[in-house]
């Protein structure tokens, strides 16, 4: 009996221990990173590093400046999100309301797929089909402006058009769940009144479905903020304004460029930006998923 | 005339409905063509020297051996050590805590944890696993990097799982005399099985799909290990999977390369994602992606 006893009581500690790396991580991770993320904080100085313009990390003088980086990275998340939240939905709707179920079987298996293609196949796509055309683009546009610098298509805009891509399955799925949950008898509510089923639709079942949306367009912004090895095989390899056919470096894509060779200042700063990345997520994921929650308890 | 027996056409919805299936057409084309591309692109560049050798001037050789191997080391390695963890977290949350504070703040960090983007672990990983535990660049780095990385996918999965499972079962056993462990043991895992395995496959193919974890935790060497013993030793040593080969092939211009792992990967992924469809249709299961 006592060995039996023991038994459960080893069981339970470990479960315990188990349970609780979750916590030690995430406090190991933000520790770390702060810890990382500081000294060119206080070397280069707040100011200077955060809203300086000129990132010259190698130079004889070098300057760290990541505000470009930090305004391509918002503004690109923007962007995919204006891009990828009205197509998302608009399926979201087709897989929950308008499509006969035939089609759905189609539509619901691709949307998994697609979120289950690998990141760098989305570079190396984006590369051979969108880089080509893209570039064919810039010609048109900067036919005769000679002081643009020529980007071969990778650029700001092939960034915006495969973040866009690679949140869709995120809002799809999560849109359409929530859509899914809006209670039926409303809906018959709204097309007893005479309502037709697109009115409804948008005027009764997506305003219900609310906040489950909402948080599908943050669980997207998260995933569009640090997406990292697709976009860096399309941004390009310079820090610019995020002008769309600039070659421009996300938070994450210059990181992933810059690490391999950078030593001390330089490397110090690369990790001053990833600790304002994982600030941005911090604040997206739990504050902003925090005041979906509130919104909703009203 | 409008009238309640003739069905009056809005333009405006029909306009909206093109929309929808619009919409919903992108999904498909888009993953059709993905994979018609990759196939055409990458089909010719399958053969087995390719998936059996390693690429070497000498011997005129272009092959992925050392970056499956690598592959499936660090797969292997990280199920291994994710598997039991995850499981054991979501034992303790469903079936033990009472703890309602310890219960929140732990499905807090898992949520967090779920969140943080691959290259945030990547470089918590250089760092920690890799220069304060002084393991550098090693498949045992991204092993460690991962197991943090795909944690909350296990956890989640088998936290659904055990909540499916009905309280009958609970209160017979405990009826019948048996202690918690003993429960959890014979009829609780049995019984959530289905979800379990889920998930530790979508674990497996977010692990394959990993790219900006590993890049500056487990490296990027390709080459095979020379000797049976050296197979071992690999897992100390540096060694780059096949997402990592593959980005780095597309850097360098050799899209050939590039376009055969991408057939490979996406094989993976096509066999992984009907491996969940199969468990979840013969056991019914709810997963959560």
């Amino acid at each position: 009996m006592g060995k039996k006893y023991a038994s459960e009581k080893i069981a339970k500690a470990i479960f315990i221990l188990f349970a609780i790396i979750a916590i030690v991580a995430v406090c190991s991770i933000t520790v770390y990173m702060i810890k990382l993320g500081t000294p060119a904080l206080s070397q280069v100085g707040v100011v200077e590093l955060l809203f300086g313009t000129e990132w010259k990390p190698t130079a004889a003088e070098p300057t760290f400046g990541i505000f470009c980086v930090i305004l391509t990275s918002i503004f690109g998340t923007m962007m995919a999100l204006l891009i990828g939240v009205p197509i998302g939905v608009l399926t979201a709707v087709f897989l929950a309301e308008v499509g006969n179920k035939k089609i759905v079987m189609i539509v619901q298996p691709a949307v998994e797929l697609l979120a289950a293609v690998p990141s760098v196949i989305y570079g190396l796509l984006g590369i051979m089909l969108l880089k080509p055309f893209m570039y064919n683009l810039e010609l048109m546009v900067y036919n005769d402006i000679s002081e643009h610098q020529f980007t071969g298509g990778a650029n700001f805009l092939s960034a915006i058009l495969v973040l866009a891509i690679m949140i869709l399955p995120t809002v799809i799925n999560i849109s359409t769940s929530s859509i899914r949950a809006v209670q039926p008898s409303i809906k018959s509510a709204s097309l007893a009144l005479g309502a037709t089923k697109i009115q409804t639709i948008f005027k009764v079942v997506l305003p219900a479905a609310k906040s489950g949306i909402m948080t599908a367009v943050v669980l997207g912004m998260g995933r569009a903020l640090g997406e990292a090895m697709a976009i860096a095989m399309v941004a390009g390899g310079a820090v610019n304004f995020p002008l769309p056919f600039n070659s421009v470096r996300f938070l994450t894509t210059l990181i992933v460029g810059e690490m391999s060779y950078s030593s001390g200042l330089h490397r110090e700063a690369l990790f001053t930006i990833g600790l304002v990345l994982f600030a941005f997520i911090l604040f997206v994921n739990i504050f902003l998923t925090r005041m979906i929650r509130k919104g909703d308890a009203e | 005339m409008n009238s309640i027996t003739k069905k009056k056409v809005r333009v405006s919805d029909a306009f909206v409905y093109g929309l929808i299936y619009l919409c919903a057409g992108i999904s498909v084309l888009l993953i059709v063509g993905i994979i018609i591309y990759v196939f055409v692109k990458g089909f010719s560049q399958i053969n087995w020297e390719f998936l059996t050798t390693t690429t070497s001037i000498l011997k005129g050789t272009v092959g992925i051996a050392g970056n499956i191997l690598n592959t499936v080391y660090i797969v292997v390695l990280t199920m291994l050590l994710v598997t039991p963890i995850g499981v054991g977290a979501a034992i303790y949350l469903n079936e033990y805590a009472k703890p309602v504070r310890l219960v929140r703040i732990i499905e807090l960090a898992t949520e967090t944890l779920s969140g943080i983007p691959s290259i945030i672990f990547g470089m918590f990983g250089m760092m920690f696993f890799g220069t304060t535990l002084g393991l550098k660049y090693s498949i045992l780095t991204g092993t460690l990097t991962l197991t943090l990385m795909v944690l909350p996918l296990i956890t989640r999965n088998t936290q659904e799982a055990l909540k499916t499972v009905p309280d009958s079962y609970r209160h017979g056993a405990v009826a019948l005399g048996a202690g918690k462990w003993y429960t959890i043991r014979t009829i609780l895992l049995p019984s959530a099985m289905p979800g379990i395995i889920t998930g530790v496959i979508l674990a497996v193919g977010r692990i394959v799909g990993e790219s900006a974890a590993l890049l500056y935790t487990a490296g990027s060497s390709d080459l095979l290990p020379a000797t049976a013993k050296a197979y071992l030793g690999k897992i100390l040593q540096p060694g780059g999977t096949l997402t990592i080969k593959l980005y780095l092939s597309a850097q360098d211009g050799e899209f050939d390369v590039a376009f055969g792992i991408a057939l490979v990967l996406l094989v993976i992924v096509l066999v992984i994602n009907m491996g969940t469809k199969f468990i979840a249709k013969k056991f019914d299961v709810n997963r959560l992606n």
